[in-house]
């Protein structure tokens, strides 16, 4: 790689766990980095700050991360005098070694010899009739409304979807008060067994999710496994008013509920790597296109890394090791290295730990499957694409009747993923619904190519003279 | 090796290709169209979408005016809408080129002679017909029988309807060998199909010019990289399509608002364009040059956010005219390509006039200022 002995201009986008560790790094190696991050105070989406005159306790907030998170958050106190931090800063393109920023209509370019991808994750959705009705929210949505606002989403919330994220969400409302209505996985008991050994790997990890399940039953809370979800009912001047599934005996069964957080485990946010011309892969355990990186960290392009849940769904704990190993690479890529025997050392522990992570990372996978097979049964008249409307049987028409087989193709035909999200809610849903239609695997759908802006970029945008 | 043989043969399934296919097949006779990737995906799809007239050379308004016959009809014709809309068109210049609005006028006398009605405007009537328009602007000229419809969807739309009429389409079909044998052309693709006819169409966008090359025909085709963007969805209130008239690249910006809400905007500086990749990517800061240039057109835009950029690779060559019918020394072959930036609204017009040149042998519209001779150092080896 690069082998001159400057000084590198390194840019982290994100002020999580990975952004953290992975500033923490550099400084410890003598680099200011300039860690530029969307949200108005640091700690990420999992550490997520409350605003300064919100009074909750570690404990409140972050469960049993709070050690954690009060770590995460020391840690990038201390870095304030040695990095240049922009919060509330969108990064909305980058090109030619150059990130293009807007904050408040101010737009500032930058230029990068490394640029560390810290971009964390969203949750991912699978359409369901009347997700659209108001009172509908994303699981990391209802989340951000308890852990920034300390407001619940609704009364009595269902809590529907897999992943480990379905599981503490629901025990956080619990905790705080708010109604449960009920918590309905459609991963089977049967698939959490048979991911066991994987589990394992994170012990600790796993108790603490064992935990969660069994305060929710203390709670009274019915807890569902292996459900199929079939409707959000309600109306549109009404919003939601009850949630219907069958269960794992087949019946189907009805919820009254005024609210449901949903949301089928995460998703990396990788417009960024790709807007970087990062290439991509097909993960077939997860069904997604990852950013293609080595161990460390390190994208097809020099000078891009990734790390974190940006690059691949590991979790906060894994974020703030491949955070580090990220930093540690660019160190080694741009000559900094001090001591390479303990750098050799540390960055040993760290690629084991972080292996032990994969490990419960992909247990987690098998344990809470992604229900691919839902989009064979996503009705036509369900909305797929909510910035535009669009709705499967429209997204099924353009497949089968204009040969649309193709994520770009289909999009450019029927508008799903055109809107304000650029696919990134519906995209893999979308691509699940088109391979099903057009009786493709769903790698052969390819995936929806990222433009710029990452997020949409005001009119009024000033230049600001450099 | 087995040929697939048919009367003619397009290379290029963007607008002009797909169209000539249509009208072709139409005409009864039997095309195969081949397109190196999908029909539509390049200029033709990515282009901003106006179906202008006005601001044409005049030279263009006879093909511009067939084919906004074409763009009347094009829901009976292609059994698909593609949201045409006849919304107006609006030209704009700015207070510092007073010579324009004097420009403005005169066009509208000499377009008036080649069927295209237009009204000027100024001062409090300018204001008062548009009230959108920034402080700067000095003088317009409407067209009240333009307007735009959806690149995404028209080429597709031709494409299909011609399989209905009978062509043959090969997508993903790239074309690495063309040749004349006899009385007919051989073009060979990389996947080892081989097809043939007597008539050759070369159709093909910013990668014609390799083709041409085949025949001996050097081209001085170049390859730009259009920026677009397009807005949130907000209440319909812009119905004309609006553009400035200006020789500063920069403040060449346009618009349209679409009745579902969002506004599209193009123009100003513009990218590179990689035909050998086949990408064209939209540089950040043509962006933000588009969005201070849109800001003075039309003010109140600045509050709304643009959600996507995008780009496709164009074909231009020097005088921003076409290369346009038939070959000056091989028997059979055609050209369409070079619209430099300005061939959707023509494009069905062009597939039209193609159709009755290929199949009559003849059309009342001129090509003699397409005529690929215009470029001296053609290196004339007759077939």
């Amino acid at each position: 790689m690069v082998q001159s002995r400057m000084i590198p201009r390194v840019i982290i986008v994100g002020a999580g766990p990975a952004g953290t560790r992975c500033a923490e790094t550099l400084v410890k190696a003598g680099i200011r980095p300039t860690v530029i991050d969307e949200g108005r105070r640091n700690g990420g989406q999992i550490y997520r700050r409350q605003p300064e005159n919100f009074t909750r306790s570690y404990e409140t907030l972050y469960g049993s991360e709070a050690a954690r998170a009060e770590s995460v958050h020391c840690s990038f106190d201390a870095l304030l005098e040695d990095m240049e931090y922009l919060p509330e800063t969108l990064i909305w393109n980058i090109a030619n070694s150059h990130v293009y920023t807007v904050s408040h209509n101010q737009q500032q370019v930058l230029p990068f010899d490394a640029l560390i991808l810290c971009t964390g994750t969203t949750d991912r959705l699978m359409p369901l009739k009347g997700w659209n009705l108001a009172g509908t929210f994303s699981m990391g949505g209802a989340q951000v409304a308890l852990k920034s606002q300390a407001c619940a989403i609704g009364r009595q919330v269902v809590f529907m979807g897999t992943g480990p994220l379905l599981y503490l969400v629901a025990a956080q409302y619990a905790k705080a008060g708010a109604g449960v209505a009920a918590v309905l996985d459609t991963s089977s008991w049967f698939a959490r067994v048979m991911a066991a050994p994987k589990l394992f790997a994170q012990p600790s990890v796993l108790w603490k999710g064992i935990a969660l399940t069994v305060d929710l039953l203390r709670a009274g809370v019915s807890v569902r496994t292996g459900v199929e979800p079939l409707a959000i009912e309600g109306s549109p001047e009404t919003g939601v008013g009850a949630l219907s599934f069958k269960d794992s005996w087949g019946r189907t069964r009805t919820i009254d509920c005024d609210a449901v957080a949903m949301g089928y485990h995460l998703r990396p946010e990788t417009q960024l790597a790709d807007l970087a011309r990062c290439e991509f892969y097909f993960n077939h355990p997860t069904r997604q296109w990852l950013p293609r990186i080595d161990n460390d960290g390190r994208s097809t392009v020099p000078g891009i890394y990734l790390a974190g849940d940006g690059a691949q769904v590991l979790g906060a704990n894994a974020a703030e090791v491949s955070g580090q190993i990220a930093g540690m690479a660019v160190l080694e890529d741009f000559g900094r290295i001090v001591d390479e025997q303990a750098h050799g050392k540390t960055l040993m522990i760290l690629r084991d730990e972080l292996a032990s992570l994969r490990r419960f990372a992909s247990g987690l996978n098998q344990a809470f499957p992604w229900p691919a097979q839902q989009a064979a049964h996503v009705t036509d008249d369900t909305i797929v694409c909510r910035c535009e409307a669009v709705s499967a049987g429209e997204l099924r028409n353009v497949v089968c009747m204009a040969g649309a087989d193709e994520s770009n193709r289909a999009k450019a035909f029927s508008r799903v993923g055109m809107g304000r999200c650029q696919g990134r809610y519906c995209g893999n849903a979308a691509a699940e619904i088109i391979a099903h239609a057009a009786r493709l695997p769903v790698e052969q759908v390819g995936r929806l190519r990222g433009q710029a802006p990452v997020k949409p970029l005001p009119i009024a945008t000033e230049v600001v003279a450099q | 090796m087995s040929a697939v043989s048919s009367d003619v043969v397009i290379i290029g399934g963007g607008i002009m290709g797909s169209s000539a296919a249509f009208f072709l097949s139409r005409r009864g006779r039997s095309v195969t169209l081949l397109e190196s990737g999908l029909i539509g995906q390049q200029a033709s799809g990515t282009n901003f979408g106006n179906t202008r007239r006005q601001g044409r050379s005049l030279d263009q308004l006879a093909l511009a005016n067939r084919a906004s016959d074409i763009w009347q009809r094009s829901k009976e014709l292609l059994g698909s809408d593609i949201k045409y809309l006849e919304s107006g068109h609006l030209r704009i210049c700015y207070r510092d080129r007073p010579e324009t609005a004097a420009a403005f006028e005169q066009y509208a006398l000499d377009a008036k002679h080649c069927g295209l009605e237009l009204e000027t405007f100024s001062g409090a009537m300018l204001r008062k017909r548009f009230p959108f328009l920034g402080g700067d602007v000095l003088a317009g000229s409407y067209s009240a029988r333009d307007g735009h419809a959806n690149p995404r969807l028209v080429s597709p739309a031709f494409g299909r309807a011609a399989v209905r009429e009978g062509a043959r389409v090969f997508e993903n079909t790239s074309v690495i060998s063309v040749e004349k044998c006899g009385e007919d052309f051989r073009i060979h693709s990389e996947d080892g199909q081989l097809f043939r006819a007597p008539v050759l169409l070369i159709a093909a966008g910013a990668w014609s010019d390799t083709l041409a090359a085949k025949f001996g025909d050097s081209i001085p085709l170049t390859s730009f990289a259009p920026t677009m963007s397009v807005t949130e969805p907000v209440t319909y209130s812009i119905f004309p399509s609006v553009g400035v008239t200006t020789s500063k690249k920069i403040e060449d910006v346009y618009f349209r608002q679409i009745p579902r809400g969002n506004v599209i905007i193009g123009g100003s500086t513009r990218a590179p364009a990689y035909p050998d990749i086949r990408r064209a990517y939209v540089e950040p800061q043509n962006t933000l040059n588009q969005l201070q240039q849109i800001r003075r057109l039309a003010p109140a835009l600045a509050r709304l956010k643009i959600i996507r950029v995008w780009s496709g690779v164009e074909g231009y060559l020097p005088d921003s005219q076409p290369i346009l019918g038939p070959s000056d020394h091989v028997s059979g072959l055609y050209y369409a390509f070079g619209f430099s930036g300005a061939g959707f609204q023509i494009g069905p017009g062009v597939g039209d006039m193609l159709a009755e040149l290929i199949d009559t042998g003849t059309t009342d519209i001129s090509l003699d200022p397409y005529r690929i001779s215009r470029f001296s150092n053609t290196q004339v080896k007759a077939v």
